[in-house]
């Protein structure tokens, strides 16, 4: 089971004044089970990226394998695709509409032709499983809290029992409590469901936390592919193409820079607090 | 008096149903002292739903109180024929950079509010050109906004507020929708207009890294300022802020998490250099 993406290109404005190559020879394989972060300033084609692997958007050349099968190819259940490929957009709480969340996360799983029964119990296990709260699920998705109706509206993808989740920046605008919620709540999903987590996101530490593997993209190009920790190691370049590195990796360089004999290869808190106490020679 | 102040400010959102009965009411800002002192640079923070938009809009009268005063510059938000003066008084940038721009040229959308007043179209040109300056986006005068990064579109926000020539700018998360780049630009920016021209900034965040510039930071919860205080003193206290649904830079995080463990480091580290130093006094 994966999604096998062979040398894809995508143009926006193909023929016109505005073309752009949004998407440049990209080649990925996504496997089962991984957890994975995408990285790029605005404008890198993360986005292009990921609406071509639920098949929103169609490639100019190259194919995307899903579990074998070439999406593009005639025969291809594209419905089943979308089911199973889930895809949670930027601000996705907009896309709220139903008169109360529980209509609201009912609304994929109908459409997917179950029945009423089956619907709603997708739904009530969907919003358990982003920690929604009971007694509010008959309330106006509309006057919820900012967190809160974002795990509507996460919970509204996952009722449709995806195999991979894909997520467009999930915590922008959330208070950092809401933030941590959200993504442990992935943590949670990538661990017990086993399912396929692959988070598009704009806060290093984040993603230095809690993926596996980072994708960093360019110009419509992957510039590495790599774990967190090799990644971050390029934080010069990162820098030049408008990232960074987490705050702790560039205290570790410093520190290293001012004789410390410590690993830089340091993206989280507590590696950063263990590896200084060592250096200190003090045991953590 | 300071350029902004408030005296026990009460907001409630009042839900009504069909037949405009009232059903429930909210009170999003309780009781709020404020007094903001020309030139300050000061940062509210707080987690969605405590309020800090709702004060934000009443720093420039888009929303009056329920009950206390809001003063502008000496001027009482509630008297409305005092609101245009007000709003040139406080100006407002938002989270979203697209829902602000309307010009289809850089220096068009920057002129529009000037040209709204009546300013003569000669000093108009003069603004937008100092706006733009102090932005760093002078060079894309010419440019279509769409064209535009987030950063840099909202940098143009910014100077579109900047050519009303107010004395205190109100930002509402505006680097909320940014990359890291963007982010920084956005910052760099606000910093410069407080610095060099003196401008008051408000700035509202749910980046804690951005806030350690500031002269004082507030951190509201239910609708009430439940601390004060600068930088160093706010996030000395992680404890209180974790219990708030905040949190602090990674570099006090870390120190903090240092300190825990025995090294005696000074509360309230906020920079990667300060943190350094330290440890290179202990080795």
């Amino acid at each position: 089971m994966s999604i096998i993406v062979n040398k894809l290109n995508y143009i926006y404005g193909p023929g016109t004044a505005y073309e752009v190559q949004a998407l440049k020879n990209i080649n990925l394989e996504i496997n089962d089970g991984e957890f994975i972060g995408i990285i790029g300033h605005t404008g890198s084609g993360k986005s292009t990226l990921i609406q071509h692997l639920n098949g929103l958007i169609k490639a100019v050349s190259g194919e995307i394998y899903y579990n074998g099968e070439d999406i593009y190819d005639k025969d291809f259940d594209m419905k089943k695709l979308r089911s199973k490929v889930g895809l949670v957009f930027q601000y996705p709480e907009h896309q709220l509409f139903e008169v109360d969340v529980f209509q609201d996360v009912c609304f994929g799983p109908k459409n997917l032709g179950l029945s009423k029964n089956e619907a709603e119990l997708r739904a009530f296990e969907a919003l358990r499983s982003v920690g929604f709260p009971e007694d509010l699920f008959y309330q106006s998705p509309f006057d919820l809290s900012g967190g809160q109706k974002r795990r509507v509206a996460i919970a509204g993808v996952l009722a449709m029992n995806p195999d991979v989740l894909i997520l467009d920046e999930p915590t922008a605008g959330l208070d950092p409590k809401g933030r941590d919620e959200i993504l442990d709540q992935l943590v949670q999903l990538h661990e017990e469901k086993k399912m396929t987590i692959i988070l598009v996101s704009h806060s290093m530490e984040d993603v230095a936390r809690y993926v596996n593997r980072i994708i960093v993209m360019n110009q419509g190009e992957i510039l590495y592919d790599q774990t967190p920790k090799n990644v971050f190691q390029h934080y010069k370049e990162l820098e030049e193409i408008g990232l960074a590195a987490p705050q702790v990796t560039y205290i570790m360089n410093q520190l290293k820079e001012k004789g410390f004999r410590v690993d830089v290869n340091v993206t989280k808190i507590e590696e950063a607090a263990t590896e200084i106490l060592r250096a200190l020679g003090r045991q953590a | 008096m300071g350029i902004i102040e408030t005296n026990k400010l009460v907001f409630e959102y009042i839900r009504r149903d069909e037949e405009d009965n009232v059903e429930a009411i909210q009170r999003a800002v309780d009781e709020v002292d404020l007094d903001i002192k020309e030139g300050e640079f000061i940062a509210i923070l707080g987690h969605n739903g405590s309020g800090k938009s709702t004060l934000a809009k009443h720093m420039n009268a888009i929303l009056a109180p329920t009950e206390g005063t809001v003063w502008v510059d000496g001027k009482d938000t509630k008297e409305e024929e005092k609101i245009w003066d007000i709003r040139q008084t406080a100006g407002m940038v938002f989270q979203n950079p697209d829902n602000q721009i309307i010009g289809t040229v850089v220096e068009e959308d920057v002129g529009f509010g000037p040209e709204n007043i009546g300013i003569p179209t000669e000093q108009i040109w003069e603004r937008v050109e100092e706006s733009l300056k102090a932005v760093g986006m002078y060079q894309y005068r010419k440019h279509s906004p769409n064209k535009l990064s987030g950063g840099q579109k909202q940098r143009v926000a910014i100077a579109g507020v900047v050519a009303m020539h107010p004395k205190c700018i109100v930002l509402d998360e505006p680097t909320a929708m940014l990359d890291p780049n963007g982010r920084k630009e956005v910052i760099r920016a606000v910093r410069a207009l407080n610095d060099v021209e003196n401008v008051t900034i408000i700035l509202i965040t749910h980046y804690m890294e951005e806030v350690i510039y500031a002269d004082k930071v507030y951190v509201m919860d239910q609708g009430k300022i439940v601390m004060q205080g600068t930088p160093r003193d706010i996030f000395s206290q992680v404890e209180t802020l974790k219990s708030y649904r905040l949190d602090v830079p990674q570099v006090t995080l870390l120190a903090y998490e240092l300190q825990k463990q025995g090294i005696p480091l000074t509360d309230g580290i906020l920079t990667m250099e300060e943190l350094v130093e330290q440890l290179c006094q202990l080795s």
